[in-house]
Order: structure tokens, then C-alpha cells, then sequence
């Protein structure tokens, strides 16, 4: 190696591993991958909200839809409610999954503050949330047509997360869904 | 009498103090060989959500259910490959302490024998060097050489 350039080595050192660094401050060290992307949604016998209908599998598949995972004692699940709501509006079928959570104070929740879901599934004991990989509230899946897993959404759904992430993945769900 | 007073209320604040120790729940096994895998197992799970702590030391819900899983699948005598298979197909290799050996984590398994081969043939090479370069003067400079140390003598 040339003297000179040995010279330059601890600042060649330097900048590379502070481009680490700096890549390493726009990182979340909190976001793990999910471990059930393209697999089947999990099978399940647990019963609905409103009536403590029996729910399985089978009555939660066959349209596209996202499936969220949400308690009343989970803080941020309260702060991306009304953004839920919107969706809901807007023709985006969402399931709730109530995730260890009790029943009387999910259906006030609801009642109060309005019920974006098309059916909630009651996981009292978290038991679909362990099948899900699901690790806290709240949780959100992209489950296409075939009730198969594309996506797994960590934390509050907001605007941007909709608009940045989310969307564009519906949107090529619900393409593949209507190709022949 | 003072006294005694004292040691009763330390004793009192002693018993009160003494479910802070019980927050974690216990199990009960049919055989101890199943409770000494609990404790192995516990301590090689990592807990999802509080990510730098294995389940056996952590309080997150999201341990405790674990930990109950972990129990019931023991008692119904799955092995710990599957146990380990049950808990990887669902949180991924993260939730494993010692992962299994794939692409993913080929680089975390052998980044430090890498790190260690080449250190050493850094170190190698940099002796080598030094071996090398032994103090030859041509007869110039030798000339010059001892030109100036007779002029430092003469100085001194």
C-alpha cells in the first residue's frame, strides 16, 4: 500500500463508519419483519363481538381487507381510531381483532367512539394474536382475496402511513384480485 | 420495648416486601426434567417486544403468554425442536437467542470469525512490514552520518 494512501486510512475508517451511523438514525431497531408474510391467515374458532357469534377463518376471507389488531387499553390504538373510521368510509373493509380485551368495555368503545369494523373477532386470550406473531397493539394486516398475508403494519395507521406504505400495497392487492 | 416496637415494624415492612419478588408467575411440572427445559428455553426465547430480554426475564404481556405457551407445550411433551419450530414459524428467527443458520443469518454467524481472520492478516501483514524494512544506509548517507555525530561531539 502506497504511504500516502495509508495516510488517508483513519479518515476512509471514519466516513464509512459514519455513513453507518447515519443510516442507523433513520432506522427503527423496534420493527421486526413478520414471519407470516405470504402465508395463509391463520385458522382460528373464537366469536364476534356484537353477538358472541362462533367466527372462523372461513367468515373473514374472500375479499381483500385489512384486519387490525386493537385493545381499549392500548393508548395508540385510540389515536389511530379516527383515521380507521375514515378508511372504513372511504370502502376499505377493516376487521377488528380485540386483542385480550374486555368485551363490555370494547362494545363502549365502539358505541363512543363510532365502529369502523365490519366484524370484530374476540381474541380474549390472545391466542390468534400469538398465531398472528402479533407482540402489542396496535397491529395492522393486509390480507388479500385468497386470505393470504401480504403485509404486517406495526403501530398507528396515520395519513402518511396510509399514503406512503399502505396504499400503494391495497392497491396492487386489489389489482391482482380483479386480473382473470 | 422501643426496641421491640422497631423490630416488629422492619419485620412488617419486610413481609411487605416480599410479593414484589413474586411478579413473575411460577409453574408447576409434572417432572422436573420438564421444569430444568422450561428455564433453558425461557432463557433462549427472546421476548418480541422488549427486544434486548428473553421471556423468562421479562414482565411484557406478550412474554407471559409465551411463557404459558411454553408450559403447556411442555406438558403435552413436545420436543424443543418443536417448540423452537412453534415459536420461530410465528415471531420469526428473531424470537430465537441462538437462531438456526440460513441466508438471513449467515452474516450475524460469521461476521466475527471474518472479523477475527482479518484482523490477524491486517496484524500479519503490518509485521511482515516492519521485518522488512531493516536500517540500511548507503555510503552517502553513512558518510553523512558519522559527519554529524562527530560535529555532536565536538558540540558536547
Amino acid at each position: 500500500m502506497a504511504p500516502r494512501l495509508k495516510l488517508f486510512l483513519p479518515l476512509i475508517l471514519f466516513v464509512v463508519l459514519a455513513a453507518f451511523l447515519f443510516r442507523g438514525l433513520s432506522l427503527d431497531p423496534t420493527a421486526l419483519p413478520s414471519a407470516l408474510i405470504d402465508r395463509p391467515l391463520p385458522d382460528f374458532q373464537l366469536t364476534g363481538l356484537a353477538d358472541d357469534r362462533p367466527l372462523t377463518r372461513a367468515d373473514v376471507i374472500g375479499e381483500a381487507a385489512l384486519f387490525n389488531v386493537w385493545a381499549t387499553w392500548c393508548i395508540s390504538c385510540r389515536v389511530e381510531h379516527p383515521y380507521l373510521q375514515q378508511l372504513a368510509d372511504s370502502g376499505v373493509p377493516i376487521y377488528g381483532i380485540n386483542y385480550k380485551d374486555e368485551d363490555e368495555a370494547a362494545r363502549r368503545w365502539l358505541r363512543d367512539l363510532g365502529d369502523p369494523y365490519l366484524v370484530n373477532i374476540v381474541d380474549r386470550e390472545g391466542t390468534l394474536g400469538v398465531d398472528l406473531g402479533v407482540y402489542g397493539a396496535p397491529e395492522t394486516y393486509l390480507v388479500d382475496a385468497e386470505g393470504v398475508i401480504r403485509y404486517r403494519h406495526v403501530g398507528v395507521i396515520d395519513e402518511r402511513v396510509w399514503r406512503d406504505t399502505l396504499e400503494p400495497l391495497w392497491r396492487e392487492i386489489l389489482a391482482l384480485e380483479t386480473m382473470p | 420495648m422501643n426496641a421491640l416496637r422497631t423490630t416488629a415494624l422492619a419485620l412488617w415492612i419486610l413481609l411487605l416486601a416480599l410479593p414484589a419478588a413474586a411478579v413473575i408467575e411460577t409453574y408447576e411440572f409434572s417432572e422436573p426434567e420438564l421444569e430444568k427445559r422450561y428455564r433453558q428455553l425461557s432463557q433462549e426465547l427472546r421476548c418480541p417486544k422488549c427486544q434486548n430480554q428473553n421471556i423468562a426475564d421479562s414482565n411484557a404481556p406478550i412474554s407471559q403468554d409465551l411463557r404459558r405457551l411454553l408450559h403447556q407445550q411442555l406438558e403435552a411433551g413436545a420436543s424443543d425442536g418443536e417448540i423452537l419450530e412453534y415459536m420461530v414459524a410465528r415471531y420469526g428467527e428473531f424470537v430465537r437467542y441462538r437462531p438456526a443458520f440460513n441466508a438471513a443469518t449467515a452474516i450475524l454467524w460469521l461476521a466475527p470469525v471474518l472479523l477475527l481472520l482479518g484482523g490477524a492478516a491486517g496484524l500479519l501483514m503490518l509485521l511482515r512490514g516492519r521485518k522488512q524494512s531493516p536500517a540500511t544506509l548507503d555510503s552517502n548517507d553513512q558518510a553523512r552520518l558519522t559527519a554529524l555525530l562527530k560535529t555532536a561531539e565536538k558540540d558536547a
